[in-house]
């Protein structure tokens, strides 16, 4: 092959992205983790490692510019690197998300706990399964992969509403516990959200595959 | 409606029933089909079939000896005059056929003229008269204003003009290499060609001049069809409108150039211009 180095920098680039993924499934996993046991060192260590995330997303975007200024890639090359552009600015989010339950963690401190966690740590581990397979389609190029992922993100969207619905019953029942209700449902809608980010990978997995830019995530629910 | 020379109409639709969906969707200048060439016994075009549209600039991309060059010198019949040089299939121009056999080739080069890869002035002949070549060899001035005017008419669309008008009596020899190219574009132009056909005009020339050459490429457009060979694929990109690539003389892959070079629809394409070819 005439361009060896160069396609040997796109490899590695595709796995760095990669790397960062299995970063940011670690923060979700450590966050929800922190949560249910009320380990807040575990909590603060998913804060710490957010800033090597936000450094890994950096050094991503870097390198995929070092390669389109210098390499001027073209067709599936040059979608490749778009593709991470974007698929690591919503890791870098999903990761802000993960650090947002860790803060929430710290917040709830030593509060009495309002109710056993039950929906949360569902919703956590089907985000992790979605991104996880998000992020194979990514690596090994599979459209089709990608688009049967996005329709999953409506069981989040479910599982956040039964959430919702659940903590506003306790809140009407007794007001006492507002404060502790809304701050499981911030965990709640930071999940939903990352939930949204995976559906954007997914978007851009068919695109670097396909060249077609869609909207997938056309949810019914 | 494509006719004869006679200007009889000879194929309705052409563009319907050109093969392979490769035509120009929009108004062609030129329309190429079934084009084969050869050089003796060796086929170097097969079955070539597209439409070159009206003020675009078509790229012709592809691997060394892939026959483009010998594609865009079929365009003006410039290829029969090799040696060995053979041509079969038809290329229309507004729908009349220039190979039909009354057509005189000269007349043909006259309105689809060409610049080459190598800036060709004559070394010791003037500016001016370097440009004033082609319209004397092709027209009779009667009157040196005209052809004064001419002259200054086809440097300023060259974009050299301004570079050039002081030392309009100075050899061709004396500009740079870049500007000899320009020269030759305004010989070109000078003759007032519908066509212009350029094999590799800046593969020469430095970066700036290569870039003075697409902007002029973009001018040009406005009035002309032009129709660029190029192993530059970034210069490709930058300036043409479709773009088809070559392999082996068959046209691979024909369609605007934003797609060629985002989503290519072919394997091989695809493979040539993110550099996994060979």
């Amino acid at each position: 092959m005439p361009r060896e180095s160069y396609h040997r920098n796109l490899r590695e680039l595709q796995d760095e992205v990669l790397v960062l993924g299995s970063m940011i499934e670690k923060a979700l996993e450590r966050s929800m983790q922190a949560l249910k046991e009320r380990d807040l060192n575990l909590a603060r260590l998913v804060l710490d490692e957010d800033k090597n995330v936000n450094k890994k997303r950096f050094e991503i975007e870097e390198k995929a510019l070092d390669i389109i200024s210098c390499q001027a890639p073209m067709a599936s090359d040059l979608r490749i690197l778009l593709a991470i552009l974007f698929i690591v600015q919503d890791l870098e989010r999903m990761g802000d998300h993960a650090a947002g339950n860790a803060k929430i963690v710290m917040m709830i401190g030593n509060e009495p706990p309002l109710k056993p966690l039950i929906d949360l740590p569902r919703m956590n581990e089907k985000v992790i399964d979605m991104l996880h397979r998000s992020l194979n389609a990514f690596i090994v190029h599979d459209a089709e992969a990608a688009r049967k992922i996005v329709p999953e993100d409506d069981e989040i969207d479910q599982l956040y509403d039964q959430v919702f619905r659940e903590l506003l019953t306790f809140m009407m029942e007794d007001p006492r516990t507002i404060t502790r209700a809304t701050r499981l449902m911030w965990v709640g809608h930071n999940l939903e959200r990352t939930g949204d980010r995976v559906t954007n990978i997914c978007e851009r997995v068919v695109f670097m595959v396909t060249g077609k830019m869609e909207e997938l995530n056309v949810s019914t629910y | 409606m494509i006719k004869n020379i006679l200007g009889q109409n000879v194929r309705d639709e052409v563009a319907d029933n050109i093969t392979g969906g490769r035509m120009h969707p929009e108004k062609c200048k030129l329309t190429v089909e079934d084009l084969d060439a050869w050089y003796g016994s060796k086929q170097v075009i097969q079955q070539v079939s597209m439409g070159i549209g009206a003020q675009h600039i078509t790229a012709l991309i592809g691997p060394s000896g892939c026959g483009k060059s010998t594609f865009i010198r079929c365009l003006n019949r410039m290829h029969e005059v090799a040696e060995g040089g053979r041509v079969t299939g038809r290329v229309f121009m507004d729908g009349y056929d220039i190979y039909a056999p009354q057509v005189d080739p000269v007349a043909v080069r006259r309105r689809i003229g060409m610049v080459f890869q190598k800036a060709s002035v004559f070394p010791t002949m003037s500016i001016f008269g370097n440009v004033a070549s082609g319209i004397s060899l092709t027209r009779f001035w009667s009157r040196r204003r005209d052809l004064k005017d001419v002259v200054e008419r086809s440097l300023r669309k060259a974009a050299l003009w301004e570079e050039v008008k002081d030392k309009l009596d100075q050899p061709g020899a004396s500009l740079s290499g870049g500007q000899q190219q320009r020269l030759c574009i305004a010989r070109a132009i000078a003759i007032e060609p519908e066509v212009i056909l350029m094999d590799e005009p800046c593969s020469a020339l430095d970066p700036i001049s290569t870039l003075r050459i697409e902007e002029l490429m973009l001018e040009l457009k406005k009035d002309y069809t032009v129709v660029i060979v190029t192993h530059n694929m970034q210069q490709a990109a930058r300036v043409s409108d479709w773009t088809g690539f070559m392999l082996l003389g068959q046209l691979v892959e024909y369609a605007p150039t934003k797609e060629v070079f985002t989503v290519p629809k072919d394997k091989r394409t695809e493979d040539y211009i993110t550099g996994r070819f060979g």
